[in-house]
């Protein structure tokens, strides 16, 4: 039966892509891979979030010939925002290029709990800038763990914040009904015990509505919503979820002012799909905005004047590009800081953690980078691998982003005693003996 | 012509009782097993091509020998049994959550008795094992309903146990120790003073529980049990005529399935993913083990591996292909060809030979034995 031969030789075609090797690379290169997702239902958010990482590393080797003239070297993976998508891709890329990868990126809460084993098996770090697990602000007990610029507890904190300052004090927040929206994995759920702590402080009524994955059904959610009628609804979305729950919150007239997304719930993928009705919708920033820096001058001139651009030089300067220029800018700082120790040639997970670690972006080196007006002063330790907990809030006004606050700092005081005892279960659990932070250098 | 039995003479019971009558075949298993449980720890200590790094072992074949376990499970059931499951997901998760219950503690507080049930934590071997047994309990629950309801309708009833597991998983914290994040993480692997850690010790032990259960299901389906089964897949009225209890049979395929598919659940979480949440054990992963299962070949031991093999590992190579012989194609557009690709293969592959790659091996050893003059 010829039929027969010709299947066999078909899958024998594809199964012998098995066997082709990788092809060499050049020496004096650092790698870094990218997981990133520009398909499935997260793609609308994803795709912008890479398109920025990519440029920003381009720009490093364009204009500046690499760091410290050790080129970057990147390769690009889809996970899918799917967890064991995104641990394939891992064990794909973690050993590339002469050092392996510098450090990784999963732009996935499921993700970074999945990886947050093997990485410190693995001796790479894994940055998680604005998402991640937030007790892994304890750099003494997950020391490849690096939760920049604010994690979900921060975010909590920062939300329920200015909740009060638009009631007027905290004073006020007694007896309102607030409510959590949130996408069920361990991204949404992450924040749910700081706002227990703080629902228990503070004295308001909380109460946390799922949305099942990916997020296009809540129909049931919002009839909840409108029958509690809280005062506050916060969103903890990620891709279609957050553009459904402005449409249906809409639907049920829910004011759109009463809400407030969470910085990964507050880009343009998110409200341009519900038109006019996004009109009011309030979300924290990570630090930084929409908007073009000094920074975007030099990508346009060095990269896409070049045709090496990654989207369209309309989308440069959206949201979540920011947020990738952002995350990028930190790796390859964390690596120049590590060259400072350990030299200038292509360095080892092991050697980037402890730039990493180490990392103090002053007033004056932010500026210097191009990123003035976009982020505030950054300064990692053993003790605290967050390094800053600030962050604003903005709103839609059907065309752009407004900012619409002054900057609120997260209280470490309420945020670190819950750090600590989550973090220490890890350790037990674990077997882990954590660090001496005063013994680091 | 080496292919051939001829001067084979079975002189025992046990000689033509044999899994494998053909002497070939025996030496192409031992080679087989050789390959796996000498030639590929071997291989990886050295670190030798293809073992350069830890990839082929992490991300190919752990999740291969568990996910073929897994399959084997569904095959006796939807298979040999011809009971339609869409709910292997839901008992790979019951497995390991259970067995995460058991290796970390479990606490039942009966306040209303006065007292509390505490078990301490047990071993993770006999966690792994008894993970499998709370799923062989709950599969016979969940196989009751199919004593009264056939097949697509059967399949819908076993949707609904997948729902509600994942419900129950991700609402009820008790399962996760009350996790904050509501994502567990396994215990240590610890057998008996022996840490499993490094991927050759995880491949050795998935492969050493594989080929144990295989054996043993390879043995069911050839017994008495395993003829009950296929008798009442093929005609259940007939079947019932001739003296097969309907609710024995199906329940023994229920419990016997949900053993194998909860200690491959076990295994996938404490072995391969290390920390895990229900979405792990969602409807995609029932529908994968279903596919496996029908790709390979229903009823059929072997068709299981290839199934798995093929379901598992031709998407990944389909995405690593472009990559790897440098096409410069964006991450986006390789995803999709995957898509295409692997769909218009499944189709493919169906329409030529509807039984499955169990099929294709048993033809291809028809065609074996008559070469060089087929007939």
């Amino acid at each position: 039966m010829p039929s027969i031969a010709r299947n066999a030789l078909i899958l024998a075609a594809v199964m012998s892509g098995a066997v082709v090797s990788a092809p060499a690379s050049a020496q004096n290169e650092q790698f870094i891979p990218i997981l990133s997702y520009r398909t499935g239902p997260y793609a609308v958010n994803g795709a912008p979030y890479a398109n920025g990482v990519i440029d920003y590393y381009n720009l490093i080797n364009e204009r500046d010939g690499g760091i410290n003239d050790v080129k970057i070297l990147i390769e690009e993976c889809e996970t899918g925002y799917a967890t064991d998508k995104g641990v394939e891709c891992y064990e794909r890329l973690k050993s590339k290029g002469p050092t392996g990868a510098a450090f990784i990126n999963p732009l996935s809460t499921g993700i970074t709990f999945a990886l947050t084993e093997k990485t410190a098996a693995d001796k790479i770090p894994i940055i998680t800038m604005g998402y991640g697990r937030a007790d892994s602000k304890n750099g003494a007990v997950f020391p490849y763990n690096f939760p920049m610029l604010g994690t979900y507890w921060s975010a909590a904190d920062i939300a329920i914040q200015h909740v009060a300052k638009e009631l007027g004090g905290f004073d006020k927040l007694k007896g309102k009904k607030i409510s959590l929206l949130y996408h069920d994995s361990p991204y949404g759920k992450e924040p749910i015990p700081m706002l227990q702590v703080l629902a228990q402080k503070y004295g308001f009524e909380f109460t946390p509505i799922p949305v099942t994955h990916p997020g296009v059904e809540q129909k049931s959610q919002w009839l909840a919503i409108r029958q509690n009628r809280p005062d506050y609804v916060l969103v903890w979305g990620w891709g279609v979820m957050n553009s459904t729950a402005v449409k249906e919150a809409a639907a049920v007239a829910y004011p759109r002012e009463k809400m407030i997304g969470v910085w990964w719930s507050g880009a343009e993928p998110d409200v341009t799909p519900a038109g006019d009705q996004a009109i009011g919708y309030k979300s924290l920033m990570l630090q930084h905005g929409a908007g073009r820096f000094p920074v975007h001058a030099d990508i346009e001139k060095y990269v896409y004047a070049k045709g090496k651009g990654s989207t369209e030089p309309g989308k440069v300067g959206e949201v979540l590009y920011n947020r990738g220029i952002v995350n990028a800018m930190l790796g390859v700082e964390g690596i120049r800081k590590a060259q400072e120790k350990f030299g200038q040639k292509p360095l080892t997970g092991e050697q980037v953690r402890w730039g990493l670690e180490n990392l103090n972006l002053s007033e004056a080196r932010i500026k210097e980078l191009g990123f003035e007006g976009m982020l505030k002063p950054i300064r990692i330790s053993c003790s605290d691998h967050e390094g800053t907990r600030d962050g604003r809030v903005q709103q839609w006004d059907g065309k752009s982003w407004k900012i619409i606050s002054d900057w609120y700092t997260a209280d470490e005081a309420l945020i670190d005693p819950l750090v600590r005892e989550v973090s220490m279960k890890y350790a037990a659990d674990k077997k882990i003996q954590p660090r001496e932070c005063s013994k680091e250098s | 012509m080496l292919y051939r039995e001829a001067g084979q003479f079975k002189t025992t019971y046990a000689e033509d009782m044999a899994i494998f009558p053909i002497s070939q075949d025996r030496i192409a298993l031992a080679v087989l097993l050789g390959i796996a449980f000498i030639g590929v720890p071997l291989l990886a200590t050295f670190h030798i091509w293809p073992f350069g790094s830890d990839y082929l072992l992490w991300a190919i074949l752990l999740p291969f020998l568990i996910l073929a376990l897994a399959a084997i499970g569904t095959n006796i059931l939807v298979g040999y049994c011809g009971q339609i499951s869409l709910g292997s997901g839901a008992f790979m998760a019951i497995g390991a959550y259970s067995a995460y219950k058991l290796a970390t503690g479990v606490h039942i507080p009966l306040a209303w008795l006065g007292f509390a049930v505490s078990i301490p934590p047990l071993p993770v071997l006999a966690s792994i094992l008894l993970g499998g047994l709370i799923a062989a309990g709950v599969g016979i629950l969940f196989g009751i309903p199919s004593l009264r309801i056939k097949g697509l309708y059967l399949a819908v009833a076993t949707l609904a146990a997948q729902f509600f597991f994942d419900w129950a998983f991700l609402r009820i914290p008790w399962f996760t120790n009350y996790a904050p994040s509501g994502s567990v993480n396994a215990p240590a692997l610890d057998f008996f003073g022996l840490i499993v850690q490094s991927p050759i010790e995880r491949y050795l032990l998935c492969l050493l529980l594989l080929t144990l259960m295989a054996l043993l299901a390879k043995n069911l389906v050839r017994s008495n049990l395993g003829r009950q089964w296929m008798a009442i897949r093929d005609m259940d009225i007939a079947a019932e005529l001739i003296g097969i209890r309907p609710l024995y049979a199906k329940l023994t395929a229920f419990a016997v399935s949900s053993f194998i598919v909860g200690v491959a659940g076990a295994l996938w979480a404490f072995v391969y993913l290390g920390s895990w949440e229900p979405l792990a054990f969602s409807i995609d992963r029932s529908l994968q083990l279903l596919f496996m299962v029908i790709i390979g070949g229903l009823g059929s031991i072997m068709g299981s591996f290839v199934g798995a093999a093929f379901i598992l590992i031709v998407p990944i190579m389909l995405n690593l292909i472009p990559t790897e012989l440098g096409v410069p194609l964006s991450t986006e557009t390789i995803t999709h060809f995957e898509f295409i690709i692997f769909g218009s293969l499944i189709c493919y592959l169906l329409i030529k030979e509807p039984h499955g790659f169990a099929r294709l091996i048993s033809i291809g050893k028809e065609k074996l034995r008559l070469w060089p003059f087929p007939y």
